[in-house]
């Protein structure tokens, strides 16, 4: 279940190796059985809903909450039961967790003041570390006196100081506005990319993970569903659960008909990414992305044709979505995209009907009936 | 699935490595915990020991309670100190709810006057509104008619001193829960058109309810422990507490004062249990969201509400000033000039002004060690990783030194210090022991106001050092203390005011070289000596009001100059 082999993979030594990892809080099972490789310089996203234990799984190679069972190794060497202070990491955690009393340099030189470096050094390396996250003019401020964004970059700053091997990143720009998040987000990525420091960060958000993550490890209820890059999560999701949560998705009950065919409604539509060890005759679910739903020159004769009629459209600035229902027996509800361009061309509007497309290299197929009850963002909101 | 996690299950029962930092707090916490094992576990111990044993020291198992229960003159007092706990208990509370209600749901003006007024009378010990009342409706007294003919020694004067003692304890609670409401409810109670009286008995007393029970708890506790009021103007009518010093210091007969004590202990821990209840099942109603609530101007109510705070601050003003008046009168009521001579402690029996000097240096003793000692125990306790069940049990000990009335403490620590066998029998009878009994006495307020501080610190500051491998007690004196530095001035004028007024607590313990200011004024009282009793408790108000201003500018002067990253 715990596929590794998936993404990029740097060679046979990955700087961080999680071993069947268990974490129990009393009956509970927070982490279970989780194996995870992490390569050096590589900067990973734990994704998942609350309580799926990617918080649990980031404790865990910090040494805050130690695991139950199985091991952690770092740079080839086993840190299972190590406490965090004979660890070799910098943690960034969502509250931010600056020292109140402090200021912005003596947060920074916190770790390296006892660390014996001479005075001289210390001020150079907080100098430079202020500059690195573009606060080299707010040094002498408390904490207080920033905003919520330059207090996450001192955090930064602060957990770097040390040149760890690894950095941790709780949850780090989730309390930040909107605007200030997707700033942060790409001076993080850039940050990381400059050092070159391995990177764990964890995050329920999916569009962080897509834009900073080298490979996302998606979480749900204690073990890893998926473990790929940004693009093989988003176009190939593992599981239903990965293809709902991340993006938005449609779940079409359908039946096979033939190797490379299904039946939606009284559809036939041809896949080809394969039926996922479905038989002949079995119910499955098919996904397509509502973005992947095409209209512009699709006629009857298109492949992958379905009629549909138009129930509602909902303008979301950027584009529209639409609520369709197939005109056939089946009557199938699903969504579909459109863009402002479309809308206005071909003159959508609701209750006509109108032929879309299903692009056969964009339909996933899983085994089973999938109802839309495991909706995964529910709970991450 | 259920068997790939059964194979790798067999590496089942992973022990983590104890950090430095870890084994360092662990042995602090074994510390606190010795420290209440000693302190406070093993002295009620020996005294339960003792209620079961006869005068030559045999286990006579419960004769001792038999005689007690059987003994008519003792066993009325557990009415008469019922009787007054909840007389004292009604006025109070009904007396400070009203005043709490105006300063929070008025629009008066001079609350923080008022409520300065209000709080006089924690700076005072306990003996010196019944010594007033003395003065006020005693034989000689100015304003004996307004009794019609009642007696002031007995009941009535006990209920009126205890009132005024506990009426500031009653007050905080009242005005913290009164001050917490969120705005917003009254507004849709007032859009829903609700009538005033509805306004109040559908949103206000829920909202204060559980404040209103905890306030009740703390003052029936308050009452049915002190020993001062009904020492002072009880006259024949025998409560608990002075049953305990009859048959301790008067009869000598310790074994009866160890069941009298447990007899006390018995309320005392009853409220004690219900007030931890109702406190567990306090959940904040004052969400982050919560508009606070604003009291708006009404002419009538206002009128009224200012009236009763005049009132009541008059009282408490009237009362100090009867005591402070008195102290300085030549010879009451006969040659009414005014003299110092009261003050002449040195040619008074009682200890003289070493008994003051020795206070006020158990008083900062208590201040400087108990901070010390209360604010560590509370970080090791909240901050410790794993080791769950010791950390409870210690928690509960650092809880039950405030279900423990100051009598039962200072009878308790008689037994197990004075006890030949103890190797800590040398502290008995010196300075050391009544500090101890003092920090003892006071731990849990202190304890759960370093709590509160501690809790409202960041919790991964700890995880962030541990990190940057710096050990715990480098953040502990750079962070955790500065941030936390409010609440530590506070706890430490807490145990020092509380160290100058206590007696209960150590009447039994006190020796010729460490007579104190509280214990003096008792038996200057005692033998008669009133008016240098006033005297001295006059001199205890000063040292403690002195004290809390000098307190006060330093702690201004300190946070601005501290704490300057508080302000934005």
């Amino acid at each position: 279940m715990s596929d590794t082999s998936t993404g990029k993979s740097g060679g046979n030594n990955p700087y961080l190796r999680i071993k069947n990892l268990t974490k129990m809080f009393g009956d509970f099972t927070a982490l279970n059985d989780v194996s995870l490789d992490i390569n050096k310089g590589e900067f990973i996203c734990f994704l998942g809903p609350s309580g799926c234990g990617k918080t649990t799984l980031l404790r865990a190679i910090a040494g805050l909450d130690i695991q139950t069972r199985g091991s952690v190794e770092q740079g080839g060497v086993d840190i299972s039961a190590l406490p965090p202070s004979e660890r070799d990491f910098g943690i960034v955690f969502q509250s931010y967790a600056l020292f109140p009393n402090l200021n912005v340099k003596r947060n920074v030189a916190y770790g390296l003041e006892n660390r014996k470096v001479a005075k001289a050094q210390t001020a150079a390396r907080v100098r430079e570390l202020l500059g690195l996250v573009s606060l080299a003019d707010q040094g002498d401020k408390y904490p207080s006196q920033l905003s919520g964004g330059q207090q996450q970059r001192v955090a930064l700053a602060r957990a770097l100081a040390t040149s760890p091997g690894l950095l941790l990143l709780d949850e780090p720009l989730s309390a930040l506005d909107a605007k200030v998040r997707v700033h942060l987000r790409h001076e993080v990525k850039h940050l990381q990319h400059k050092l070159g420091v391995t990177t764990v960060m964890v995050t329920h958000d999916q569009e962080e993970a897509l834009t900073m993550a080298d490979r996302i490890v998606v979480m749900n209820e204690g073990v890893i569903e998926q473990v790929g890059t940004p693009l093989e999560i988003y176009r190939h999701p593992a599981s239903p659960f990965v293809a709902d949560f991340v993006g938005a998705m449609n779940f079409l009950p359908a039946t096979v008909t033939g190797p490379n065919s299904v039946r939606i409604g009284a559809s036939d539509l041809t896949v080809t990414g394969g039926l996922n060890g479905s038989a002949q005759g079995a119910t499955v679910t098919v996904c397509i992305r509502p973005e992947d739903v095409t209209t512009r020159a699709i006629d009857k004769t298109s492949a992958n044709m379905i009629e549909a009629t138009v129930d509602d459209l909902e303008f979301l600035g950027s584009f529209y979505r639409a609520a369709l229902t197939t005109t056939d027996d089946g009557k199938i509800e699903f969504m579909a995209d459109f863009s402002i361009n479309l809308v206005r061309d071909i003159n959508v509007t609701d209750g006509m009907t109108i032929a879309v497309s299903l692009p056969e290299g964009r339909l996933r197929v899983f085994p089973g009936e999938t109802t839309q009850t495991n909706r995964a963002r529910d709970a991450a909101a | 699935m259920n068997g790939a996690i059964a194979a790798t299950a067999t590496t089942a029962g992973l022990t983590p490595k104890l950090s430095s930092d870890d084994k360092i707090m662990r042995w602090f916490i074994l510390l606190v915990g010795a420290w209440m094992v000693f302190a406070v576990l093993l002295p009620l111990y020996f005294m339960l020991s003792k209620s079961t044993q006869s005068h030559d020291g045999v286990f006579v198992g419960l004769a001792n309670y038999a005689e007690y229960f059987s003994t008519p003159a003792l066993f009325y007092s557990i009415e008469n100190s019922l009787f007054i706990a909840v007389v004292s208990t009604v006025f109070t509370i009904s007396m400070a709810f009203v005043f709490a209600y105006a300063l929070t749901r008025s629009a008066i003006p001079g609350k923080g006057i008022f409520r300065a007024i209000a709080l006089i009378p924690i700076l005072a010990p306990s003996l010196l509104p019944a010594i007033s009342f003395v003065y006020f409706f005693g034989q000689q007294g100015v304003a004996r008619e307004l009794l019609f003919g009642g007696e002031i020694y007995g009941p009535i004067g006990i209920v009126m001193g205890e009132v005024f003692y506990t009426f500031p304890h009653a007050l905080m609670i009242l005005i913290t829960a009164l001050a917490t409401a969120d705005g917003r409810l009254y507004e849709a109670a007032v859009s829903l058109r609700a009538s005033r009286t509805r306004i109040f008995f559908t949103v206000t007393l829920p909202g204060v309810k559980y404040g209103l029970i905890s306030a009740i708890f703390v003052v029936f506790t308050l009452v049915i422990t002190d020993f001062g009021i009904p020492k002072v103007i009880g006259g024949q009518f025998d409560v608990l507490a002075t049953d305990i010093y009859k048959q301790v210091i008067g009869q000598q007969n310790f074994e009866m004062g160890a069941v009298v004590s447990v007899v006390l202990l018995i309320p005392a821990i009853a409220a004690f249990i219900v007030d931890r209840i109702v406190q567990r099942k306090q959940v904040s109603l004052l969400t982050a969201r919560a508009v606070p609530y604003e009291a708006k101007p009404a002419r009538t109510f206002d009128t009224l509400m200012f009236a009763y705070c005049a009132f009541i601050g008059f009282l408490i003003l009237a009362i100090l000033g009867m005591a402070a008046y008195a102290s300085m009168i030549k010879f009451w009521p006969y040659d009414m000039s005014f003299s110092l001579n009261n003050y002449n402690f040195d040619v008074m029996d009682g200890g003289g002004w070493d008994a003051f000097y020795n206070s006020i240096r158990m008083a900062a003793y208590t201040a400087v060690f108990g901070t010390i000692i209360i604010f560590t125990g509370a970080y090791m306790v909240e901050k410790t990783k794993g080791f769950t069940t010791v950390r409870g049990a210690i928690q509960f000990l650092c809880i039950l030194p405030m279900a423990v009335p100051g009598m039962v403490l200072g009878l308790a620590y008689i037994f197990f210090f004075n006890h030949p066998d103890n190797p800590f029998n040398f502290l008995y009878g010196t300075m050391a022991i009544l500090v101890i009994c003092t920090i003892s006495h006071f731990y849990t307020v202190s304890h759960l106001t370093s709590l509160t501080a501690l809790k409202q610190m960041d919790p991964e500051f700890e995880s962030v050092s541990a990190s940057l491998k710096v050990p715990f007690y480098k953040t502990f004196v750079r962070v955790s203390v500065p941030v936390c530095l409010p609440a530590i001035l506070d706890i430490s004028i807490y145990l020092f005011v509380n160290a100058m007024t206590t007696v209960s607590a150590v009447i039994f313990l006190y020796s010729s070289d460490t007579q104190l200011a509280s214990v003096a004024a008792l038996n200057m009282d005692d033998a008669g000596d009133i008016a240098p009793a006033a005297a001295m408790c006059m001199m205890i108000v000063l040292a403690s009001a002195t004290v809390r201003l000098l307190h006060a500018t330093l702690t201004h002067g300190l946070l601005r100059k501290t704490q300057s990253w508080r302000t934005r």
